[in-house]
């Protein structure tokens, strides 16, 4: 019974970096109506930012940080008004091989700067791992798992309650009808993809920190793409609770059947969803298909 | 631009502006969609577009809000220029439209639909917190909050602030797309067939709330709408499209009596007749 519970705490704790993730890529879908395949190279390439400036130019861990967010931030921006843009209006598959060419760049580009060893950047955590009787929780995992968890209630929140939130959801649900209304849609938009790459940097330093950094760190993303599909495309909620679902049923396996069969029981899972419930557990009915 | 930020310092419901459209010339490719169309709504009176199907009503409606761009022409708003501001600058200077097909935000609940016909007045997040200061931001919150509360007392949208618009039936959510654009603070209140689809009950109710928004707060109304009978009604001035040019205008009566416009109405052959 402790073994079936360790497992599952594990499971969930990094189901909480896997949320992060997802989060990063439902902001743009449901923001923009873009499909980003190229979330895992944004993760990948702040996390990198990151080793750059802590390690390289031995900064400070938080400074580092900071740093690797604006750098980030910027190249959300240029992204966004240099591809994005004069693609909107373009078939959705257009857009969406502009992104899988931006994931191909992004990754070519960092194996070119950093090769494909592994490193370990400084972590932002406190490494004390937490007892829980005769479980022993690894603390970096813990505070992934909390800094995940804050986020995503500020995100949340934001939606809710904030002036911007609302203008971002009003802008996601329909952009004609919110620019009417004195909406800037480019503004939300771009807007939409600097929160989408922020949060995406977070889940990449957490990842790097606790995991080690390598271009590997990109193929995160694609558990992350069966948790996305699980939960519905466009519901930031769905995207938490499947996260949180596989990140269980992966440690559950990996404890249970060997580390191998990681690979294979999220899709399994997904798979049995779609067939019941094929818009995912919480999406809307109008997602058209990929 | 001194005429915005005067509009925007204010930013009260303030009494209605001209609306001019001048020489407007749009081209879709081959397809010619508006000929040297020129028309004029004035200030605090209700004005309605009329014409067949195709004859060019709801491109004008999308250029004067900015979703085109005219090949030639102007647009004027109380004597000014707005032909190059963007759709949601627009906003800022008072017009508010409503669509044709109800353009709700689904998932939002009334009251919340109609809080997004304020967002305007206030830029969003830290920044307006500064330039505005503390004292003149809760000033204009409770403005706001006023307006909210004098559109949905008026349009009788209390019962059902809370709920999702989702579940509301059609002549309600016609209703409250209407309070959204009041809560603009509009100017200019542009309604795209704000009676389509209706029954006689409903179409009477919302001709009645048009009359009373443009008596009460005295703001410019233009409407495109089919509902002939509603438009002789209520509209001051109408004008009448037909293959993208305007082919009369005036008042209701004179209009009706139009040989073009009976002939545009009824075909050839009944305008020969008439």
């Amino acid at each position: 019974m402790s073994e079936f519970l360790e497992y599952s705490l594990l499971g969930l704790f990094s189901g909480g970096v896997t949320a992060l993730i997802a989060l990063s890529f439902v902001l743009i879908y449901k923001g923009t109506g873009v499909v980003n395949f190229a979330v895992g190279e944004f993760m990948m390439l702040g996390a990198y930012l990151y080793y750059l400036g802590s390690v390289t130019y031995a900064l400070a861990p938080w400074v580092a940080f900071v740093l690797a967010l604006l750098g980030i931030a910027g190249l959300a921006v240029v992204v966004e008004r240099a591809v994005l843009c004069p693609l909107s209006g373009q078939p959705a598959v257009s857009v969406m091989m502009a992104t899988i060419g931006m994931a191909s760049i992004i990754h070519g580009g960092v194996e070119a700067v950093w090769g494909g060893d592994t490193y370990s950047p400084p972590t932002l955590l406190p490494r004390t791992p937490l007892a829980m009787g005769e479980i022993l929780i690894p603390g970096t995992m813990l505070g992934n798992f909390a800094v995940a968890a804050l986020l995503i209630a500020a995100f949340l929140a934001f939606f809710r309650y904030s002036k911007t939130g609302i203008a971002l959801r009003a802008t996601a649900s329909d952009p004609v009808t919110a620019a009417t209304l004195g909406i800037n849609i480019n503004y939300s938009q771009r807007l939409t993809w600097v929160l989408s790459g922020l949060v995406g940097t977070v889940a990449g330093v957490l990842i790097a920190s606790s995991a080690g950094l390598s271009p590997l760190l990109a193929a995160a993303a694609l558990s992350v793409f069966a948790a996305i599909i699980l939960g519905g495309l466009d519901s930031i909620l769905g995207a938490i609770v499947a996260s949180l679902l596989i990140g269980w049923v992966e440690a559950l396996g990996a404890g249970y059947l060997g580390g191998k069969s990681r690979d294979v029981l999220p899709f399994v899972l997904v798979l049995a969803v779609l067939v019941f419930k094929p818009h995912g557990m919480f999406g809307t009915r109008t997602i058209e298909r990929l | 631009m001194q005429f915005i930020n005067h509009l925007e310092a204010t930013g009260r419901i303030a009494a209605g502006l001209p609306l001019a459209v001048d020489g407007v010339d749009l081209r879709f490719g081959g397809i010619h969609a508006l000929r040297k169309v020129s028309f004029a709504a004035p200030a605090s009176e209700i004005t309605a577009v009329i014409g067949p199907n195709g004859a060019g009503k709801t491109s004008v409606f999308n250029t004067i809000s900015g979703f085109y761009r005219p090949q030639a022409g102007r647009i004027l708003l109380g004597g000014h220029d707005i032909t190059g501001v963007p759709v949601h600058a627009r906003a800022g200077l008072g017009l508010a439209r409503t669509f044709q097909n109800i353009a709700l935000f689904r998932g939002l609940s009334v009251l919340e639909n109609i809080k997004l016909g304020g967002h305007h007045t206030m830029g969003a997040g830290i920044l307006s917190a500064v330039a505005y200061g503390r004292d003149a931001r809760r000033e204009e919150m409770a403005l706001r909050a006023e307006v909210e509360r004098k559109v949905i007392d008026f349009l009788e949208l209390d019962h059902i602030r809370h709920l999702s618009v989702d579940v509301l039936p059609y002549g309600l959510q016609k209703r409250v797309e209407l309070a959204r654009a009041l809560a603009m603070r509009p100017r200019v209140l542009m309604l795209d067939e704000p009676v389509a689809g209706m029954n006689r009950e409903e179409t009477e109710d919302m001709a009645r709330f048009i009359l009373d928004v443009q008596e009460e707060w005295g703001v410019t109304v233009l409407l495109v709408e089919h509902d002939m009978g509603m438009v002789m009604d209520i509209s001051s001035r109408v004008v009448v499209l037909n293959f993208g040019e305007v082919i009369a205008s005036g008042t209701p009566a004179e209009v009706r009596n139009h040989p073009q416009v009976i002939e545009a109405y009824l075909g050839a052959e009944a305008g020969e007749k008439a």
